[in-house]
């Protein structure tokens, strides 16, 4: 892997656009002001509390994620490709939830094979035929976007389950905002702040048609042990929606109510942060206490809407994105703005021996994983442990994809040593409404602090950067 | 407001309330066991100050003996007592960030804080100066938490249900300690008005932090039905059962007109106000005390249930 495409453009005394104004202040910065902003970031941090849990980490139940001073920029020409990529991408996901949901046209014309769909874990038969309203399965999608050169973008994911990290892109601007008024004086920065706002607009554009015209939101969480409960908290105060776990909410007569101080409250729109298998012990995992008994119900009965819908994980497979200029061609007519990683479906026989001979220079992900948890990055793993993964992928080959080792865009980001170029991603966040489609510029931008690491997951110690998009 | 979230708050008040009256319960004995038996007499302090925070069925059912080091374990540290400071405090924390945005972020930062610092405290018994740090940061604590209750709080049901909360806590805390000392009140008690009387008296209102206040509103030596007269009937002292009812019939009077109905729990707090209200000091003892208290804490609890059943279920 040579080296990596900068954003900054950082050898030399010129920069690439959109960084003139941040490359004067950093060149004339010295480095001690950035400890000290740094420092200042992170109290600012700890005061609000923007905390998350690591999962089987007994001694820090809370901690802080690490965030770099040093914002990413967009210009106006790359957003406005990313964001045609982002918006088109969406509306393929959506069409195909709902074609698999219902006639399956997709299956039948051979582009997608079909047991791909039907044996898939998060593929629900429950959703089969229901009528959704306004046909959105995916009101909100985090779609992971990675760069590798000044015109190429691939799209590394597509989370249309339950997306999370909309709270560090708010938090992060705020702080900034507050540390660095100059720089935010000398350039027109896309804001970031009407998210909440048209998130809110968003999820009432999708209350049911039995709703009355000011339907009721609320914000159903895991509770307080989940590890993004610091953002479903946040996000509820901004929307001024209340957050409710499966405790507070019943359903009578296929409608669902929640428990006030003023008795039963009739609830039309949960945006969800629970996974499928836990929000109905009717229906779904019959142990789950964190969801409501008769949801479903109710959700069939047209009562409420769920977002995202029941069943999207289907098309955020590691597999299924295999597929994805497919779909898009399938559905719009249209060529993909956004480029997909060239992926090899191990469940392939020819692909399966071809990632097997070459483990080394492969990235191999686990088909239903998450989080960076069960992968194997070939060029930084020792040899034990791709001889060990080998003999996982020809056990179970169907659970795995294998795609090349991208060589990520790097960001300069304030470290230890000084100021230097580590790997980033960028995850944006579109919203799918009854009404439009709304993409708030920026995203949240996730770099990997360890040196030379591909691995942007925070609870795998990556950090956050603020992402400007320019206005001008 | 979701029911969960009144309740959340309901409790994490109580929970803070509850911490820094045991912090001064501990207080209290631990100055009477530090005195010689001719002053103190021979009554087990340690054992009397379990009985006060009303575990002293849990304490005997885990074996232990009343010494000074196991009661101020059990009642300081003791993750088994669900009503140690340590377990109020990490409650009152779970709760608090369970209804974050329901909390101002001064009260946020009190309660955080004081959870923070527990890690400080992570042995007492034996160590006689440290206890005493860890009593006044605990009461420090719940200051902070109440003050920046009272300065910050909309005065909205979130206000009104964490102070249901606070004083229905304070009202049976208050009530039992006097209940657990009430023989010491009787007047018929045969060294009345000797020397020993006279620090197991103050003993109770320092621990109810009235020494001050007795002085100043009776001006003159301590005598053991003046002491009930305080706590029970006098509505100037804060933590008497008489103020106790008072903010609650104001908070539950504020929900029904908030809410536009009133129902049970209205009922029975100002049937046990009337009845505080229209007591006098003769009646009280006549009936005897210990019944009196008995009632009251009995009252207490049910109304504490009329609440949940009316807004918090």
């Amino acid at each position: 892997m040579g080296v990596a495409f900068d954003e900054m453009g950082a050898s030399g005394d010129g920069c690439r656009p959109g960084y003139e104004v941040l490359k004067r202040w950093l060149d004339s910065t010295p480095p001690d002001l950035l400890a000290t902003r740094r420092a200042e970031a992170e109290l600012l941090f700890r005061r609000i509390g923007i905390t998350f849990n690591v999962y089987g980490d007994d001694a820090g139940e809370e901690r802080l994620i690490p965030f770099d001073i040093i914002p990413r920029i967009l210009t106006k020409p790359e957003w406005s490709i990313l964001s045609r990529g982002l918006e088109q991408r969406t509306k393929a996901l959506n069409a195909f939830l709902a074609d698999i949901y219902s006639k399956g046209e997709i299956l039948r014309a051979g582009h997608v094979p079909d047991d791909l769909i039907y044996r898939n874990p998060y593929y629900r038969p429950e959703m089969a035929g229901l009528k959704l309203a306004h046909d959105i399965y995916v009101m909100i999608a985090g779609i992971d976007i990675v760069r590798v050169d000044p015109e190429t973008f691939y799209v590394l994911e597509d989370n249309a389950r339950t997306p999370s990290g909309v709270s560090y892109m708010l938090e992060n601007r705020e702080v900034m905002m507050r540390l660095f008024p100059d720089l935010f004086a000398e350039q027109r920065i896309a804001p970031v702040e009407n998210y909440p706002d048209a998130l809110l607009a968003t999820l009432k554009s999708v209350a049911p048609r039995s709703a009355s015209s000011d339907p009721t939101v609320a914000l159903l969480t895991p509770g307080p042990y989940n590890s993004a409960f610091y953002e479903h908290s946040f996000l509820a105060d901004k929307l001024g929606i209340e957050l409710v776990e499966g405790r507070d909410l019943q359903v009578r007569d296929n409608v669902v109510y929640m428990r006030t101080t003023e008795g039963p409250k009739r609830v039309d729109v949960l945006y969800r942060r629970l996974d499928d298998d836990f929000l109905d012990p009717l229906t779904f995992r019959p142990d789950s206490a964190l969801g409501v008994p008769g949801l479903m119900n109710a959700y069939r009965a047209g009562n409420i809407t769920l977002s995202n819908a029941v069943g999207t994980g289907v098309a955020d497979d590691k597999a299924v994105y295999s597929y994805m200029p497919e779909i898009v061609r399938f559905y719009l007519g249209e060529e993909p703005i956004l480029k997909n990683v060239p992926t090899w479906r191990c469940r392939e026989p020819d692909a399966l021996k071809y990632v097997l001979d070459h483990l080394p220079e492969m990235v191999v992900k686990e088909v239903a994983g998450s989080g960076g948890y069960g992968m194997l990055i070939g060029p930084a793993a020792d040899k034990k442990s791709i001889a060990d993964f080998a003999a996982k992928l020809k056990a179970n080959p169907d659970d795995f994809i294998a795609q090349p080792t991208l060589a990520l865009s790097t960001s300069p980001t304030f470290v230890e040593s000084g100021i230097a170029p580590r790997h980033v991603d960028l995850r944006p966040f579109v919203l799918t409404g009854g009404d439009k489609v709304r993409i708030v510029p920026g995203g949240l931008t996730r770099v990997a602090l360890k040196e030379g690491s591909l691995v942007v997951n925070s609870s795998q110690g990556g950090g956050t950067k603020d992402t400007w998009v320019l206005d001008a | 407001m979701l029911s969960r979230t009144a309740d959340n708050l309901f409790w994490l008040a109580r929970y803070v309330e509850r911490a820094e009256n045991t912090a001064r319960i501990v207080d209290a004995a631990n100055r009477l066991a530090a005195m010689p038996i001719a002053y103190a007499g021979e009554s087990n302090e340690w054992e009397s100050a379990v009985a006060a925070t009303g575990t002293l069925g849990l304490f005997k059912s885990l074996g232990r003996e009343p010494t000074a080091e196991n009661v101020v374990d059990f009642l300081a540290l003791s993750p088994e007592n669900p009503s140690s400071i340590r377990s109020c405090l990490e409650r009152a924390r779970v709760n608090a960030r369970t209804v974050r945005t329901a909390l101002t972020g001064e009260m946020w930062e009190a309660i955080n804080g004081a959870w923070l610092g527990l890690r400080d405290f992570d042995r007492l018994a034996g160590d006689r100066l440290k206890l005493n740090a860890f009593l006044t940061y605990v009461k420090e604590a719940s200051l902070r938490f109440d003050g920046s209750a009272y300065r910050t709080m909309l005065r909205n049901d979130a206000f009104f249900f964490s102070g249901l909360g606070s004083f229905i806590e304070r009202a049976d805390n208050t009530a039992r300690i006097l209940d657990v000392k009430y023989h010491l009140l009787l007047p018929e008690h045969e060294s009345v008005g000797g020397g020993l009387d006279f620090f197991q008296w103050s003993s109770i209102l320092r621990s109810v932090s009235a020494n001050t206040a007795y002085h100043w509103v009776y001006r003159e030596s301590v005598k053991p039905w003046l002491v009930a007269d305080l706590l029970v009937l006098n509505e100037q002292l804060p933590r008497s059962l008489s103020a106790c009812y008072a903010r609650i019939c104001e908070f539950l009077d504020e929900l029904s007109l908030a809410y536009g109905r009133q129902g049970p729990a209205q009922r029975v707090a100002r049937s046990t106000r009337n009845r505080l209200q229209n007591a006098t000091l003769d009646e009280v003892f006549q009936g005897g005390l210990h019944e009196f208290l008995t009632e009251l804490i009995g009252e207490n609890t049910r109304l504490g249930q009329a609440i949940t059943d009316q807004y918090l279920a």
